[in-house]
């Protein structure tokens, strides 16, 4: 049996199939089509046909997408969203909606209201939940808001009054509005987590056309036994049922499916990735075989937020990053050649100078016409090469979290501007299947489950707080399709939280599992 | 008299947020808060203490407690409403002429323009702190005998306190139980004072101040050094150290966090190294185990290229920083004012020397 791990990339769609040993039976890369569906179905068909195995062979296939961030980039395809907040009178002050680009509420249609509600750090009631209020409100939305949103003052702690909330809306909307309450979508940190989760019930009309589109293109291709998943931003899948409730997830499935893919080609679990592309350069770290996360408000289409996201940070480096001399020194980038490097670059007859042209200069790489860079003064190329060595080091060193020598991971087209000998680098590892390690990363992902809360420790000792929290990651991750039987607990993270006198921890755990 | 619109506020809460010198709370959920007010009533009024008359009566508006609270659960609005209807009556004052800032930093620089523009009252350009301290006795107005009570404390349920204390010491101890009862977060109205108490014993000009700070920040200019070049000369500071952070460590212990980092040099300090000792402000620098600056001298910690502010919070290794000194408000300097807010009350067995001359010994003047 084998299973079939989609990408779609800005630039490219790929498309690989492994075995059941995880190895790499084909790949290929088609472009990425405006529509997105067709480069899809375009990717798959080619590598079904390029393969010639049997459809009825496939038994998992895998999407990691990035129809959410462009629907919300260009506010297309969205619900409208009815908001609650729970909070009451707390939180009045800064309404929904405050800070947010003005077309996108507008698409939304700018319905909210903050009602009674909410709890205190330490667990205690804020405001009591005021039932007529709530259902009141419900009413007057009927046939106004396609999806609904509800966050609650330090729900993160207790959510059963979200909960409630969501209970109320299908007897008043019906199952026809789907819910999204935030203490399953983000973190400590109000406005955020309601930003977050206004996205997330936006994104349910795209999440449904995607679910059905990547089944449609594997119908397609006789492909009818295979389970489906969609590829989530922490390196792991979810099922379709699970990617409805939660499309906001997929958001930066990209990157991080690039890491674990580089994790898989190297056979390592603890390094830095660089995934080298035409115009800039994306770095990440791989801690335990995932991604590690960012820890900082993340922006999405203009909108603050604080669900996970990978943590990544961007240079201006690639293999068609544009070289030049300015007085004394030689600069790089940032503008680039980007996909026109196979006309524009010197050693494909082109007249730019690029960083490809400089490593097959040194000789580090041999790919194009090498006479027709031999005038390149070795001295300038030497700089050159020095100066990409200093931008790739000193980006290494602000990812890294110790002072310790890492090893890092190379993919991507362009990664072979990049030396191998490095400060701060222990090992460099390329691997010659790199430029598809995004869809080799969709294609061998996990399921995963993950839980945060607030715990006290002298009210609930730490040891009950921990298997409280990974008793409610289990329960995720069985939710989002992981066989109960091979979950582990693989990340435990505790913040001491200042001011409080009694010793309140917030506590984090995430757990994996195989799929079913 | 002039108007802060929410350029200038946008402008202040980074400004003061520098003058936080690391503390004072995370600067969005305030600026957040005095945006939606500006957008709701309309830009603010601030008039220097010069415009103010001497026996008009001000009452300050702050927030005390927990940043790590504020972020889920901020204030309704209309708190200091009640507040300031209830002081005024048990002073016996018939109008309350403005509000002022307490301390400069992330939050407390931002709660006095909501408390402006809904109540259309304007903000006095003068602060008790001149920087951020952590605890309530920790004021000029406290050095020039003012008392911080009568004083009022409120939360967002409505629940008010008004209590009159043996010493301004003692409305730290009270008010900070009572701000654990409300939700580890509350909002406070202390040391109210007349039109001659803020000319005579506050830190004028802290608001414009900020703004100057925030413009300069903020400016498109592309050449860092010439932007450096320009906050050094706006605040009479010197660049301490640039370097990259190599460690914190964190402790929490009653109510504060108390922590220090290591950075290791860079560029022009490259093999040089920096300690930074905090409880929840930066009070202590050390350069090469030398001490450099120590409270109350300010001590900014900013982003090596943005020249952004870093609270103690957004620490973390690799973190490329610029460590910026500037000379605390003269008040501070004296006998009094060592003693409240000096290194030894923090527990530090220095004596108070002051910037300039630490600077003569061992740090560098920028230029």
């Amino acid at each position: 049996m084998y299973k079939i791990g989609i990408d779609v990339g800005g630039t490219n769609t790929d498309a690989v199939i492994i075995d059941e040993n995880l190895e790499l039976v084909h790949g290929v890369k088609v472009p990425t089509s405006g529509d997105i569906q067709t480069g899809i179905e375009n990717a798959l068909h080619k590598v079904m046909s390029e393969s010639e195995i049997t459809p009825s062979k496939i038994s998992h296939a895998m999407l990691g997408t990035t129809q959410c961030t462009n629907a919300i980039v260009e506010r297309k395809k969205l619900s409208k969203v009815g908001v609650i907040r729970l909070g009451y009178p707390a939180t009045a002050s800064v309404k929904p909606y405050t800070a947010w680009p003005e077309d996108m509420v507008e698409v939304l249609g700018e319905k909210y209201e903050v009602l009674h509600g909410g709890y205190e750090y330490d667990g205690q009631i804020l405001s009591e939940i005021d039932e007529g209020e709530v259902k009141t409100v419900l009413s007057n939305w009927q046939g106004e808001i396609e999806s609904l949103a509800i966050v609650g003052v330090f729900s993160s702690l207790k959510n059963d009054q979200e909960l409630l909330v969501e209970e109320w809306a299908k007897e008043i909307l019906g199952e026809a509005v789907p819910v999204s309450c935030s203490s399953q979508i983000g973190s400590v940190g109000l406005l955020e987590r309601e930003n977050a989760t206004i996205l997330n019930a936006a994104l349910d009309k795209v999440m449904k056309l995607t679910s059905s589109g990547f089944e449609k293109a594997l119908e397609k291709e006789e492909i009818r036994n295979a389970e489906v998943y969609l590829c989530q931003n922490d390196g792991t899948l979810m099922s379709i049922e699970y990617a409805k409730r939660f499309p906001i997830l997929t958001i930066a499935c990209g990157p991080t499916n690039s890491i674990r893919g580089a994790s898989y080609l190297a056979g390592i679990k603890n390094a830095i990735v660089l995934d080298v592309g035409g115009t800039t350069s994306d770095l990440g770290v791989l801690a335990e075989g995932f991604p590690r996360e960012s820890s900082l408000a993340v922006d999405v289409g203009g909108i603050r937020t604080n669900f996970r996201m990978p943590d990544i940070v961007s240079i201006g480096l690639g293999g068609g990053s544009i070289v030049r001399q300015v007085g004394d020194h030689v600069t790089i980038g940032p503008d680039s050649v980007g996909y026109r490097i196979t006309e524009e670059a010197l050693v494909f007859g082109g007249k730019q100078l690029t960083t490809t042209d400089i490593a097959v200069r040194l000789g580090i790489s041999d790919i194009g016409d090498k006479s027709l860079v031999a005038d390149i003064p070795i001295d300038f190329a030497k700089k050159a090469y020095e100066e990409i060595r200093k931008m790739t080091e000193e980006t290494i060193d602000k990812m890294k979290t110790s002072s310790g020598d890492v090893d890092l991971i190379l993919v991507g087209g362009g990664a072979i501007i990049i030396p191998q000998e490095l400060e701060g680098v222990a090992n460099v590892y390329h691997n010659p299947h790199g430029g598809v390690a995004n869809a080799i990363g969709a294609s061998i992902a996990q399921i995963s489950g993950q839980y945060e809360q607030i715990y006290i420790y002298s009210k609930l000792s730490r040891q009950d707080s921990m298997s409280d929290a990974k008793e409610k990651a289990a329960y995720q991750a069985k939710l989002a399709g992981a066989l109960e039987e091979t979950i582990e607990l693989v990340e435990v993270e505790e913040t001491p939280l200042a001011y409080h006198p009694e010793n309140a921890t917030r506590l984090r755990v995430k757990v994996v599992g195989k799929m079913e | 008299m002039r108007y802060l619109d929410e350029k200038a506020v946008e402008n202040i809460a980074v400004g003061a947020a520098f003058l936080g010198t690391g503390g004072g709370g995370d600067p969005y959920i305030g600026k957040m808060m005095a945006l939606s007010a500006i957008k709701e009533y309309g830009p603010v009024q601030l008039i220097s203490s010069e415009e103010i008359a001497a026996d008009d009566f001000f009452i300050p508006s702050a927030m005390m407690g927990a940043p790590s609270v504020l972020i889920e659960k901020f204030p309704k609005g209309d708190e200091f409403l009640r507040v300031f209807q209830k002081l005024s009556r048990y002073l016996g004052i018939e109008k309350i002429a403005g509000t002022f800032p307490m301390e400069a930093g992330g939050v407390n620089s931002m709660i006095p323009i909501v408390v402006s523009a809904s109540q259309g009252i304007p903000i006095v350009d003068c602060d008790g702190m001149g920087r951020a301290f952590p605890e309530l006795q920790m004021t000029t107005f406290n050095l020039g005998g003012v008392s911080s009570t009568p004083m009022a404390i409120t939360d967002e349920k409505g629940n008010i306190g008004i209590s009159e204390t043996i010493s301004n010491k003692w409305t730290e101890r009270l008010a900070r139980v009572q701000t654990v009862e409300m939700g580890a977060s509350s909002l406070i109205s202390i040391y109210p004072s007349t039109g001659r108490q803020l000319k005579d014993h506050g830190i004028h000009g802290i608001v414009t101040l900020s703004e100057k700070i925030g413009e300069v920040i903020c400016s498109n200019e592309s050449e860092e050094a010439v932007k450096l070049e320009k906050l050094l000369e706006l605040i009479d500071g010197v660049e301490l150290f640039q370097g990259k952070m190599m460690d914190v460590i964190r402790k929490v212990e009653g109510g504060f966090n108390f922590g220090e980092a290591t950075l290791e040099g860079l560029n022009g300090d490259a093999g040089s190294s920096m300690k930074i000792c905090f409880q929840n402000e930066n009070l202590i620098a050390e350069k090469n185990g030398e001490v450099v600056t120590m409270t109350p001298d300010l001590i900014c910690m900013v982003d090596l290229e943005t020249l952004m502010p870093v609270t103690t919070e957004a620490l973390k290794y690799g973190k490329r920083i610029r460590v910026l000194a500037l000379p605390c408000h003269e008040k501070w300097q004296s006998a009094e004012g060592i003693k409240t807010v000096g290194p030894r009350y923090f527990g530090y067995d220095l004596d108070y020397v002051p910037l300039k001359e630490l600077v003569t010994k061992g740090g560098r003047q920028h230029v």
